[in-house]
């Protein structure tokens, strides 16, 4: 249903270092998914979005919506989408239900459907209470469910979110979660960008993980997961070890029988994250550590995660790698970009 | 929340496509309206200008009021004038401002919201300013029409009025356009405001709306006789002075004399100009 292929894009040049936001991305969402983009902030996620909903050209590459190229006609694919953006822009002195008739009537929209359409989704996202209030007083789930609202308003069979559920209270993300699963269950495809592991995990049926600007893995979170294999164990000595002593205890860990992949975690105060076959392992580490006298001062096991998927591909985890993007944007720039 | 609601399901797009004058005027009334219900919940800047061009009506003539008699061509009082002057003014600035509320558009990413609708044109966005902006300045001229009647400086009569309505129209589209065009090519609503406070002012004492070009120094006659201000404040001087004739000279300027006609083709060509120069600004991103 959406094909991205090989888009680039850069922000940025003259006065201030570049930043290459899209770096040769592929992409391709199945008709009727739920799709999921994971990747930290600053990954691309919104720049492959804009892009998608006809917002920015690409410095290269080609974007096709059930077929149709969406740079050679904007206006058919924008028809097809519907786009809940991250940041919600609303009018704060009109109403709720006056933002979604004007919302209604850029989509030419009768006058009856319109009507009619609106109320189903006052209904269906729970708004009647406050909907003929003036969006200047709503909270951000209120925020939300109006756009979501406004993005559905004209039946499209694409609907693209960005980062839908950020900063969100418990009721309003449950709520949007019920209304993307009925949608995918209804027929629409649903691409959903994100930086919460938790969401991707439990609504998406594919996903992608970006990083760099290029997805660096891509399949259903089981598949993804279970390519990992294993168990996964997060070990300390101490609250706060040092390097000598992380390489010292990942010296002992590697000789033993069924541990893989150590990897010393720098950022969490010199952990070590590694990959056990089994739990009789992880007891046999124990007598090791023991028998070193090396203290445990806390020791986790887990399933794989889609996170260990990242670190797997990228060597950090998603919110080491938030930390570190964060210094290397230009957010001034790339307001400036969407600011049209 | 319902479980099994049909209205989720997405509907194939139509196959036929309506006539675009229909998706183009249903596109700009929800624009225009938007823009009412705003003015309606906060009638600040009506109040304000209906008062601010009347304060300058009463001021000014006020200040010349003492000015000797047969000073100005054709024998007429400075109020009788004035009048002219103000009202072109007043809807000049009302449309210069016009690229304001699309900057702050701009940057809340509201107009993010209508570039993503499958717009059939996004002149829509023009037209729906030049729609307010025209109906808040005739609102305003009238109220300054009224003023100058009471205050016994005259009243332009039916075909007068239409004469104004015309010429307002054209002067409003134009730098309508130009305050758009602005404001989609200025980085912020900081910038956008310097140019409208150096360009306001400057073009108003460079015009024949306080004094005609008869009073100028030669540079200033020039500038003054090339400045669209001047092009929309003649006309209806000459509604107000009784004239009605599209052929009767209405300005007399160093390069020549113009009647009424001319002066509305000016307008409507500089009209037209605008309005093709910012129509790739608006597409500018895609296609």
């Amino acid at each position: 249903m959406i094909e991205l292929q090989h888009l680039s894009k850069r922000f940025g040049g003259r006065k201030v270092e570049p930043v290459q936001a899209l770096d040769d991305l592929s992409l391709s969402v199945p008709a009727g998914s739920l799709y999921g983009l994971l990747g930290p902030n600053g990954a691309g996620k919104t720049t492959a979005l804009r892009i998608l909903c006809t917002l920015l050209a690409p410095d290269a590459g080609q974007v096709q919506v059930a077929g149709v190229d969406a740079l050679a006609e904007p206006r058919k694919v924008r028809r097809l989408l519907g786009y809940v953006a991250q940041d919600v822009a609303i009018d704060k002195i009109l109403s709720g239900r006056e933002l979604l008739h004007l919302q209604a009537d850029l989509h030419h929209m009768p006058a009856a459907d319109r009507l009619a359409r609106t109320a189903e989704l006052i209904e269906l996202l729970a708004m009647e209470a406050w909907i003929d209030r003036r969006c200047g007083s709503y909270s951000g789930g209120m925020r939300r469910r109006l756009d979501l609202a406004a993005g559905l308003l004209h039946r499209p069979r694409v609907l693209v979110l960005d980062e839908p559920t950020v900063g969100l209270d418990i009721e309003s993300r449950a709520t949007i979660w019920q209304v993307l699963q009925q949608l995918r269950d209804q027929g629409t495809t649903v691409l959903l960008s994100s930086h919460y592991l938790e969401e991707v995990d439990a609504l998406a049926d594919r996903l992608a993980i970006i990083d760099g600007g290029r997805v660096i893995a891509e399949g259903t979170p089981a598949a993804l997961k279970g390519a990992l294999g294993g168990d996964r164990v997060t070990l300390r000595v101490r609250e706060f070890s040092d390097e000598q002593e992380a390489s010292r205890v990942r010296d002992l860990l590697q000789a033993c029988r069924g541990v893989r992949q150590v990897v010393v975690n720098r950022a969490q105060g010199y952990s070590l994250n590694l990959v056990v076959e089994d739990s009789g392992v992880v007891e046999t580490l124990r007598h090791q550590l023991a028998e070193a006298q090396l203290p445990v001062f806390a020791l986790a096991q887990s399933r794989p995660s889609l996170d260990d998927v990242y670190l797997q591909a990228t060597g950090r985890t998603l919110s080491d790698a938030e930390l570190s993007v964060a210094g290397r944007r230009d957010l001034k720039e790339e307001r400036k970009q969407s600011m049209r | 929340m319902t479980s099994a609601s049909p209205s989720l399901a997405p509907i194939p797009s139509a196959s036929t496509e309506p006539s675009a004058f229909a998706e183009i005027s249903q596109e700009t009334l929800a624009l225009t309206r938007r823009l009412f219900v705003q003015l309606a919940r906060r009638p600040s800047t009506l109040v304000a200008g209906v008062l601010q061009p009347l304060i300058w009506l009463v001021l000014f003539g006020a200040l010349f009021a003492n000015a000797p008699e047969g000073l100005l061509p054709g024998g007429i009082s400075y109020g009788r004038f004035l009048g002219a002057g103000v009202i072109v003014f007043t809807a000049f600035s009302a449309a210069l401002n016009a690229g304001l509320p699309v900057m702050f558009d701009r940057e809340f990413g509201f107009l993010n919201r209508l570039l993503v609708a499958p717009l059939r044109s996004r002149s829509s966005i023009v037209f729906a300013s030049v729609l307010y902006i025209t109906s808040l300045s005739l609102v305003q001229s009238l109220a300054i029409m009224a003023t100058a009647a009471l205050l016994g400086y005259g009243w332009p009569g039916g075909a007068g009025l239409l004469l104004v309505l015309v010429t307002l129209l054209l002067l409003v589209f134009a730098v309508t356009a130009l305050s758009l065009g602005l404001a989609f090519a200025l980085p912020g609503h900081i910038e956008l405001i310097a140019v409208i406070f150096v360009a306001n002012l400057p073009l108003l004492f460079a015009s024949t709306a306080l004094a005609p070009i008869s009073f100028m120094p030669p540079w200033l006659g020039w500038l003054a006789a090339l400045n669209p201000l001047t092009f929309a404040i003649e006309p209806i001087r000459a509604a107000y002075a009784g004239s009605f004739r599209l052929t009767d000279v209405v300005l007399v300027a160093p390069y020549g004399s113009l009647n009424a006609a001319t002066c509305l083709a000016i307008l409507a060509g500089l009209a037209a100009g605008l309005f093709l120069l910012i129509r790739p600004m608006l597409d500018r991103k895609l296609t």
